[in-house]
């Protein structure tokens, strides 16, 4: 660890695991240690005895809760992951729990071993919608009174769905649908050279089957008729007879075929050398 | 002398005024109210009262609905939230350098302590070495904020129990150390100086002999006079000592940090038990209280200046020349002039400041000493240049909860020496 990070007892991880192991015994699902932290991941029923075996258990001794943390991944089977900081004031060292949790399954509450816990959970609730069974306080803490949903899921819009304003009319503080003046602007970093795994944004037509052309554009006669059928009575004046016959269409008169008149070949372009194959410019 | 007899006839008289009592009214005065409830007119029932949340001893937006037997506090629900931003939500969208002027804004009384605990987290997930310089920097800094953060609190504290003086003593030094951090920032309040890799530009030689002259005369002599006046005082005393006392096993529980736990007792403090930057090569003692009333808190603090100065000083007399941030091209974006001539420098330059640096997929809980307590960032990184998650942990989350089981059975005059005592600054608490 180069990083100037607060040094804990770091070195206890590889101990502090085994000792986890022997003290929670089956309700562990996975004990690893990730950027020099020990992550312990336990079963939501094994949650309680798993943290008060770490906190009474000789050797491990995690007196104080410091924090709970809720996450939510949209796409695991488990949404939401609650994660508990302990840390251990006589072996000065921290661990973090976690445990998965739906909408519908409660989270054994841990208020009883940590008081300070009560408000945490009422955090994750408010935040994640998670319950806390056992929690006798699981009111919402942050947002307004009467909101609705949970801001913090991923499914749930950063401008949120309301917004506030005090109403001349009616004397109060209404809600009122979120109106932005300008869109909700988002850039994507991730760099299409390294390939993405979406769609880039307008790219969305690269990957369709290709549409059918723009249509030719019209000629000039065409133009020309459809202007002459639109203003029949208007004469146009009569063109003069030298250039009355415009497109020639047939080989007789573009004199394709036909032998050169004039014989002498032509003096070459004193500024062009030819080339000695012949090449196709020339 | 003369004034003894004075003195000595005046408490006969309150004397033999407490003596000629009405019987009728010392019946009334005696009756229980619980026994015969219909006996006298004293018969008071519980009653709520909301306190807050725009009340001067309220430190914020902080709204308490008390409830009262006579006096007596029975029970306190602390109603917090009214300053939520979203700020946690926030950071998610934004790139790791964009998020750090959130953390100013959480606790916006100490906040460079909180850019420190951010920048910290992030450096832990890089693994960035900093260079020498920029730790004692941030060491130096931070501990100017401490100094600054307690000023606000000791004299608004001292204020909320009825003295005037000091708290304006004190913030004639909390004005000069914002001057130092304008000086040095270049913002009075929202630095945004901490950067994962060490700081954002150097401090001129002048701004440090500034730093140290005042750490010399004008603090200790300003400190000191104000302590002088309420340390000892009578009436700070009454309204302090015995009030809202912890024991070490509650202050535990109860997740307790900073002085909060010091002044129960227990010597527990991340600079020193966890140092990070270079508080491993600092001397301070570490100051502990006897009772856990709000008294000790105040003292605890008291201290606590006075290690900060000496852990400036000594900053200030170790600090190396060299760099002052990490020379890794990847995470610290050029300087600006540097920019103007090389082109390798404008392609960092370009894409630090738009797309940012990729932070390598992990979890970390990263927690400093803040002048609160223990501050934490609890960072979820997916690999991308944005946070998946910021979890960030107030100190006075923990703090302000144990306010209902504190202030049970204090008098309602007690609550804002306990708020005081705590320390509760509503932009880190809400978020």
């Amino acid at each position: 660890m180069r990083a100037p990070a607060p040094a804990w007892a770091a070195q206890l991880n590889d101990a502090t695991i085994d000792a986890a192991r022997a003290a929670i015994g089956g309700a562990l699902l996975d004990a690893v240690e990730i950027a020099g932290e020990v992550q312990l991941h336990v079963t939501r029923d094994g949650l309680v005895a798993a943290l008060i075996a770490l906190r009474d258990t000789p050797g491990l001794e995690y007196q104080q809760l410091m924090e709970i943390a809720g996450v939510d991944y949209p796409d695991r089977a488990e949404r939401f992951e609650i994660v508990y900081c302990l840390l251990s004031l006589t072996r000065n060292h921290r661990l973090h729990v976690h445990v998965g949790a739906t909408e519908d399954t409660p989270v054994p509450s841990v208020t009883d071993i940590w008081p300070v816990a009560g408000w945490l959970e009422r955090e994750v609730y408010d935040m994640y919608g998670v319950l806390f069974s056992g929690n006798r306080d699981l009111r919402r803490i942050l947002t307004d009174y009467g909101f609705r949903g949970h801001p913090f899921r991923k499914d749930f819009p950063l401008t949120g769905f309301v917004e506030l304003r005090y109403s001349e009319e009616q004397k109060r503080v209404v809600y009122e649908p979120v109106k932005l003046a300008q869109d909700f602007r988002t850039f994507d970093f991730e760099s299409p050279w390294e390939g993405a795994q979406y769609v880039l944004p307008g790219d969305e037509k690269a990957k369709l089957p290709e549409a059918k052309g723009a249509p030719t554009p019209a000629t000039a006669t065409e133009v020309q008729k459809a202007g002459a059928a639109q203003t029949p009575k208007q004469d146009a004046p009569a063109p003069s007879q030298p250039y009355a016959k415009k497109d020639t269409t047939s080989t007789a008169e573009t004199g394709a075929g036909r032998a050169e008149t004039d014989a002498v070949p032509k003096p070459a372009d004193p500024d062009v050398v030819p080339s000695k194959g012949g090449g196709q410019n020339q | 002398m003369t004034d003894t007899p004075v003195t000595d006839s005046y408490v006969e008289k309150e004397q033999a005024v407490d003596r000629e009592v009405d019987p009728a009214i010392e019946k009334i005065l005696h009756a229980t109210d619980a026994a015969h409830p219909t006996e006298g007119d004293v018969a008071i029932q519980n009653y709520t009262i909301n306190f807050g949340p725009q009340h001067p001893a309220a430190h914020g937006v902080l709204r308490l609905v008390m409830e009262l037997n006579g006096e007596i506090v029975e029970r306190i629900d602390p109603h917090v939230g009214l300053l939520h931003r979203g700020t946690e939500k926030l950071i998610e969208y934004k790139t790791y350098a964009q998020a750090i002027p959130y953390f100013d804004r959480l606790d916006y009384c100490s906040p460079a302590c909180m850019e420190h605990t951010f920048v910290l987290a992030i450096e832990k997930l890089l693994d960035l070495e900093v260079p020498i310089r920029a730790q004692y920097l941030r060491v130096f800094f931070a501990e100017l904020t401490r100094i600054s953060n307690h000023m606000l609190n000791l004299g608004s504290h001292v204020m909320d129990v009825g003295a005037m003086t000091p708290n304006l003593w004190m913030f004639e030094i909390r004005e000069d150390c914002y001057g130092f951090l304008e000086r040095a920032t270049g913002a009075r309040m929202h630095h945004n100086y901490f950067r994962p890799g060490g700081v954002h530009q150097d401090v001129p030689l002048k701004l440090l002999t500034d730093i140290a002259d005042w750490l010399d005369t004008r603090l200790p002599r300003l400190f000191e006079d104000a302590i002088s006046l309420v340390a000892d005082n009578r009436i700070f005393k009454q309204r302090n000592v015995d009030i809202a006392t912890v024991s070490r096993e509650d202050a535990i529980k109860w997740g307790f940090s900073g002085p909060m736990i010091r002044a129960a007792g227990i010597p527990w403090d991340l600079r020193k038990s966890q140092p990070y930057d270079v508080y491993a090569k600092m001397d301070f003692d570490v100051p502990v209280g006897t009772r856990g009333d709000c008294y000790d808190r105040f003292m605890v603090r008291v201290e606590e200046v006075r290690q900060s100065a000496r852990i400036m000083k000594q900053c200030l007399a170790e600090m190396p020349e060299g760099p002052i941030a990490s020379l890794d091209r990847k995470v610290v974006p050029p300087k600006r002039a540097e920019m103007k001539r090389s082109m390798e420098a404008l392609i960092h330059h370009f894409k630090l400041y738009t797309e940012g640096y990729h932070v390598p997929a992990g979890e970390v809980y990263v927690a400093t000493e803040s002048p609160k307590g223990e501050f934490g960032v609890y960072l979820v990184s997916d690999g991308s240049n944005k946070p998946y998650r910021c979890k960030i942990r107030p100190t006075a989350f923990s703090h302000l909860q144990a306010m209902d089981f504190m202030s049970r059975g204090h008098m309602l005059a007690d609550t804002t020496a306990i708020l005081g005592a705590m320390d509760i600054v509503f932009g880190e608490c809400d978020r």
